[in-house]
């Protein structure tokens, strides 16, 4: 039933647009010189129709459940509801719907089951109403778009401002969406921040945020001193770095210039992969092969190598990393115009130095861009560190060590059993907020400098 | 154009720097040069003139080799400089444009200092064994290339800050600074406004002195105005060849002729 309005939605705007269509080609096959072409008449009919049309529908169906309900609450009879809070009466409103759609617990009230009954009788009304409202309104808004066909009638330049509004919305929901999640996260943290003082936050060295949920477990108080969490994500993505940009910059200056056509042709592909591998196989590589591989290794050597070491996570991060620098980076270093190629070369340079002297340094804030993008890619990055790094946060910067990670953190804390106003959940929202910022930082910094040499060469 | 001075320019015979003899040129399939022979005199302007894609540009870097830097094209023929086959395996093509100096057209200094853009090629060539000696090839090069004035106060300044006409005269002082034996200049003047045109023709005559220079022109009265030889290409071919007053008053085949009177090109 839902269907049925999109249905008649979709054929109203065809209509619409065939009514149109034709009108303006009578008009011009009258002898009439059209100032549009005529398809512009019909797609104006088209999204004359579809455009305020589905937005009825869908506000319909956002705000049709919520008004149902409420006219549901007051057909109750007298005096079930009182005394009841806001949850006992969300919870009876729940219970309703669910004997409405058929699933049946215990033995229900009579008054529950004839308020069900009642709803599917509302929803009934509900869609036929929708159904016969959009009906009109499409039918209302082809006569409209259908008495505007004239000679003279500028349908380009409706079906041109109207495209426009389209896009400008589509531009505006990514922008509200980012606000939306901001304010989530900062509500959450200012509640943190209520609970724990941020200079606790910020400059603590002890994380320990068990903490008991009942009256009757045994747990620790909770510590939340942050910064052994981000010492953690700083050294993963430290060693991530160290593995990432040299062979990312050297594979893409080998590509760029040295690389023969057959070699790149096989080899750029294969970097792509490498770049669509899911992060949770990357997981799986650095727990199952990494880990235990440098492990044996370590010990071979009379080191003490931890299970879950800094280095395994960071080294797979590292080459998750590598196709994101060198496609950067080989963007950047194609970017340099050919001339100054030639130019370098028509001096004697060899391709080392010119390579070394010219393009390098031309491209370089390309690819400082690139790094930083991967710098924030590599503290932002989750799966990997979930699966193999590890979950106490200790205070060392020894990336055989086991170290934690922000991403870990916030992970753990929102996982099992947890009530939404107490510090440890809350946590979990302060350090997000904590890895917006950074990444914020660091992204805006990166495309600052992308920018500016882009100005370069323009 | 100047004929006057095209006549009374007195022609006394150079030794021969480079020879091309049967030189072919191939991008993939498609032949771009065909059969030329041509032969560059010293301290002698020679102009390659001809209608757009006649080929001048690609003959002009084959004579350093500039042509190797594309994957599809192929040359073939012997090509000499100073009786040496540059195109023999045992020449290293990077020493080989060290004496081989090119001008492009477009002006591309590096995005470095004006200091460092001249000072580039004597450092890779390690002709300067001190700073006071790269000073001396940087000053000496840029006087050379008529921009020490306007240079010498803002030396660390970046090159691509200059505008075009100063930037193609840093280029060629810079193409100067490894002290080349010839000069290969591929349109120099055609990014450039009058003036700048004007200064640039006028160091091309300076540069004779020390150099043998080729340049690429599309323009006639540019090729009259400096060069002493005139090579006139058409569809890859080199249709005459000889003193540039006979080329532009007394044309031996009637393709040049049609080309310096309009008619072709």
């Amino acid at each position: 039933m839902t269907l049925a309005p999109f249905v008649i939605l979709l054929l109203a705007a065809l209509v619409g647009y065939a009514i149109n269509l034709r009108a303006a080609r009578a008009i011009r096959y009258g002898g009439s010189r059209l100032h549009s072409l005529q398809g512009f008449h019909g797609l104006f009919s088209l999204l004359l129709v579809i455009v305020p049309v589905l937005t009825l529908i869908l506000v319909w169906l956002a705000v049709e459940g919520g008004i149902i309900n409420r006219i549901l609450l007051s057909s109750l009879p007298d005096g079930v509801l009182d005394g009841l809070g806001s949850g006992a009466i969300q919870l009876i409103g729940a219970e309703i719907r669910s004997i409405a759609g058929g699933r049946v617990f215990g033995t229900p009230e009579d008054w529950k089951l004839e308020a069900a009954e009642r709803l599917i009788t509302y929803r009934e009304i509900s869609s036929w109403l929708l159904v016969g409202v959009v009906g009109a309104v499409s039918l209302g808004l082809i006569y409209f778009a259908r008495s505007r066909v004239a000679a003279e009638f500028r349908a380009r330049q409706r079906v041109e401002t109207i495209t426009l509004g389209l896009m400008v919305f589509c531009a505006v929901v990514a922008i509200f969406t980012t606000i939306g999640i901001i304010a989530a996260l900062t509500f959450e943290t200012i509640k943190f921040f209520q609970l724990v003082p941020i200079t606790e936050f910020l400059f603590g060295t002890n994380w320990e945020p068990q903490i008991p949920i009942r009256e009757d477990q045994i747990a620790a108080e909770g510590a939340f001193g942050a910064v052994p969490v981000f010492l953690g994500t700083i050294v993963i993505a430290t060693v991530a770095l160290f593995i990432a940009v040299p062979i990312g910059l050297l594979t893409a200056i080998y590509l760029n210039e040295f690389a023969p056509g057959r070699l790149r042709k096989i080899v750029k592909p294969v970097l792509e992969i490498l770049a669509g591998v899911p992060t949770v196989v990357y997981g799986f590589f650095a727990i199952l092969v990494v880990a235990p591989a440098l492990r044996q290794f370590g010990e071979s050597l009379g080191l003490d190598v931890a299970s879950n070491t800094a280095l395994a996570a960071g080294g797979v991060m590292g080459i998750m990393l590598i196709p994101f620098i060198s496609s950067f980076a080989d963007d950047a270093l194609s970017a340099v115009p050919r001339s100054l190629r030639d130019g370098a070369l028509a001096l004697g340079a060899t391709r080392g130095e010119m390579m070394l002297n010219v393009l390098f340094p031309a491209a370089i804030p390309g690819i400082v861009g690139g790094v930083l993008l991967a710098v924030s890619r590599a503290i932002g990055e989750t799966m990997i560190v979930v699966m193999a790094a590890g979950l106490i946060a200790k205070m060392t910067i020894n990336p055989l060590d086991s170290v934690t990670a922000v991403t870990v953190q916030i992970v753990t804390l929102l996982i099992g059993d947890t009530a939404f106003d107490n510090p440890k959940t809350l946590a979990a929202f302060a350090l997000g907020m904590m890895l917006f910022i950074a990444t914020l930082v660091i992204n805006v910094f990166a495309l600052r400098i992308v920018r500016k040499y882009r100005e370069i060469y323009d | 154009m100047n004929d006057m001075r095209l006549t009374e320019r007195n022609m006394t015979d150079h030794k021969i720097k480079m020879q091309a003899r049967g030189v072919d040129v191939f991008y993939g399939h498609d032949q771009a040069i065909k059969n030329v022979d041509v032969d560059i005199e010293d301290n002698t302007v020679t102009a390659f003139i001809g209608p757009s894609g006649c080929g001048k540009s690609t003959f002009l870097r084959c004579l350093n080799r500039m042509n190797d830097t594309i994957d599809v094209c192929r040359v073939t023929g012997d090509i000499r400089l100073d009786d040496e086959d540059i195109y023999d395996p045992q020449v290293d093509p990077v020493q080989l444009r060290a004496k081989v100096g090119m001008v492009f057209q477009k002006p591309n200094p590096f995005p470095k200092s004006i200091y460092d853009n001249v000072a580039y090629g004597p450092k890779i060539h390690g002709l300067a064994t001190n700073k006071a000696e790269l000073d001396e090839i940087v000053e000496k090069s840029l006087r050379r290339a008529a921009i020490w004035d306007e240079a010498k106060d803002r030396l660390d300044q970046p090159g691509t800050g200059l505008s075009g006409g100063q930037q193609q005269r840093l280029c060629i002082a810079r193409a100067v600074a490894t002290n080349p034996e010839v000069l290969l200049m591929d349109e120099p003047c055609s990014a450039l406004d009058p003036i700048a045109t004007a200064q640039v023709e006028e160091l091309i005559d300076e540069l004779r002195e020390r150099f043998s220079v080729v340049i690429v022109t599309h323009s006639m009265q540019q090729a009259a105005r400096v060069s002493q030889k005139t090579a006139f290409f058409h569809l890859g071919e080199l249709v005459e060849y000889g003193e540039t007053s006979q080329i532009f008053t007394n044309p031996q085949d009637t393709r040049t002729e049609s080309y310096i009177t309009g008619r072709i090109g």
